[in-house]
């Protein structure tokens, strides 16, 4: 999945990493936006095998969207603001 | 008097607003980090705000409840980001979860204005990356400027489907189809009664209009067939009304048939709940005026049903003045009969709307064996009907609850707020009843998923 900018696409620039890569993000974006906007592709694999996992709601019901952030532990990317210097796991 | 409010909606604001008229002090909470609730969420600070590109035609209405937030916000006990995780009603607690924090809030009296989210059908295909819910789509637009994808379908029914179509094709985004599993003659039986709100319904023929002008794909009365891909979506396919096969390339999908109640607080809370016919959900029992038979709690929003924004405001609005009533203080009677006027006229509305998009029950209940079902146990919807059919001691399941059990269907961390309208329609189907006999999935504390944190002995 890649999330696409359509609008507002030129705020200042953050870095995130995922399971170790860097990613560039924007102020303000969610961590699903940063990642999925980044090239992630997915968040997450289904622990019960069936297939790459990348949130569904984006308004924090649904749970798929988990991952993990290193000194928060496991957050909502839908509901959790990406901070510059965030290293991010999949879920 | 204490009063707690749970959600900054439209509802939720404006309740606080006449709580606060009254000389009282609320605790306000949202999971969110502002007030305006999922349809009119603000993005975060570094993105702008301009409400007319992220409201359209719902700039004013938008504008108006954001003003009245933020003139709010000071004069309230406001607990932002933070999960109402279980409530209390004997002890009249509310325990909360905000980040690291867990905190418990007593009260007097609880206005529940807990919202909504997409009712949705499993479609084979849909736990791919790049599907979404209409609603998600939504947000993802409007608090993040971004699309779900570069070519998008949106499939399902309600007037979400329509208006998430229009704001992407604004935006910039190639909508490369609109499936609506309405049959046009369905809606256009149902458009008499959407003339009692003739403003709204201009608002649907005007984004459906725009969408045919600008060669925007629409098929109507389609059954879903599935969507494709391997690592994310490339494509969509459906049966057309003459039954014929038809697909379109696209890399994502926004999907949702109406709304549904978050009413787990108000499950917890021991309201009764019935099976509403027009709109086909589980609601939670109040009166016009909120009251439920819990003393001391009260109901307004879509989380106690589907009426959408515009009667979100009102309905909070007459369910705070059902607290200041109901603890015997003077209120406006002017202001009463006002809101209730306006109540009554918006319910003849939204009884078309549910009739023009109806749920599409046949399509839930005949979810293919090999279609995953609940998204957060990966259980296909065999698996279901083979516990359905399974012999347990002591005797088969003929309950959500029950066959939850035997298959785990909504048993996983969303608790079956997604899967659990297909879930009653499948078992429905199966055994030959209705999904008010089958029953809802009943709400657990916590609500959503909190870290558990176990403090070292000292």
């Amino acid at each position: 999945m890649r999330l696409v900018r359509l609008r507002d696409a030129g705020r200042p620039r953050i870095a995130v990493t995922l399971d170790g890569a860097a990613l560039e993000a924007q102020e303000g974006d969610t961590l699903l936006t940063a990642l999925l906007a980044g090239g992630a592709g997915h968040l997450r694999m289904s622990e019960f095998g069936d297939g790459p996992r990348a949130g569904f709601c984006l308004m924090g019901a649904c749970q798929d969207c988990w991952v993990a952030v290193e000194g928060m532990g496991r957050v909502r990317a839908c509901t959790t603001l990406a901070q510059d210097g965030m290293a991010v796991r999949r879920g | 008097m204490k009063v707690a409010v749970v959600g900054a909606g439209p509802a939720g604001i404006r309740a606080v607003e006449v709580l606060v008229a009254a000389g009282l002090r609320p605790v306000w909470i949202d999971e969110a980090a502002e007030g305006g609730g999922r349809i009119y969420q603000r993005p975060p600070a570094p993105l702008k705000r301009d409400a007319k590109a992220l409201y359209g035609f719902e700039a004013g209405r938008a504008t108006s409840l954001h003003a009245a937030f933020d003139a709010l916000r000071p004069q309230v006990d406001w607990r932002p980001e933070t999960l109402v995780w279980h409530i209390r009603p004997g002890a009249k607690q509310l325990h909360t979860q905000s980040g690291p924090r867990r905190d418990q809030v007593e009260y007097d009296a609880a206005i529940l204005c807990t919202g909504a989210m997409d009712r949705v059908v499993p479609l084979p295909g849909w736990t791919l990356p790049g599907v979404t819910t209409l609603g998600g789509a939504q947000i993802a637009l409007k608090a993040q400027g971004c699309g779900i994808g570069r070519r998008v379908v949106f499939a399902g029914t309600g007037p979400l489907l329509w208006l998430v179509a229009y704001q992407y094709a604004k935006a910039g985004a190639e909508v490369a189809a609109v499936l609506d599993t309405t049959p046009f003659a369905t809606k256009l039986a149902a458009s008499p009664g959407m003339l009692r709100d003739a403003a709204t319904f201009a608002k649907g023929i005007y984004y459906i209009g725009w969408l045919r002008a600008h060669g925007v794909r629409i098929a109507e009365g389609v059954t879903p067939i599935g969507i494709e891909g391997e690592a994310g979506v490339s494509g969509i396919a459906w049966r057309d009304p003459g039954g014929r096969e038809q697909r379109v390339d696209c890399d994502a999908v926004g999907m949702g048939w109406g709304l549904k109640p978050e009413a787990q607080l108000a499950d917890l809370a021991g309201i009764p709940f019935r099976h509403d016919p027009l709109q086909w959900n589980w609601v939670p029992e109040r009166d016009v005026a909120g009251r439920t038979a819990i003393a001391g709690h009260y109901l307004a929003g879509d989380g106690a049903g589907i009426g959408g924004a515009a009667v979100a405001e009102l309905a909070g609005a007459r369910a705070a003045l059902a607290v200041l009533e109901d603890a015997g203080r003077m209120v406006d009677a002017a202001q009463l009969s006002r809101l209730d006027a306006a109540l009554a006229r918006q319910q003849g509305f939204r009884a078309a709307l549910d009739r023009a998009f109806p749920f599409p029950r046949a399509l839930a209940a005949g979810v293919a064996d090999e279609t995953i079902l609940c998204r957060c146990e990966g259980l296909r919807a065999g698996e279901l009907r083979a516990a359905l059919a399974a012999d347990h001691a002591p005797g088969p399941a003929s309950e959500l609850n029950r066959a939850k059990a035997f298959s785990r269907a909504g048993m996983g961390r969303c608790q079956g707020r997604v899967c659990g309208t297909a879930a009653a329609e499948i078992m429905a189907a199966a055994l030959g009843s209705t999904p008010e006999a089958i029953g809802r999935l009943r709400g657990q504390p916590p609500v959503k998923p909190i870290p558990l944190v176990a403090e070292p002995v000292a």
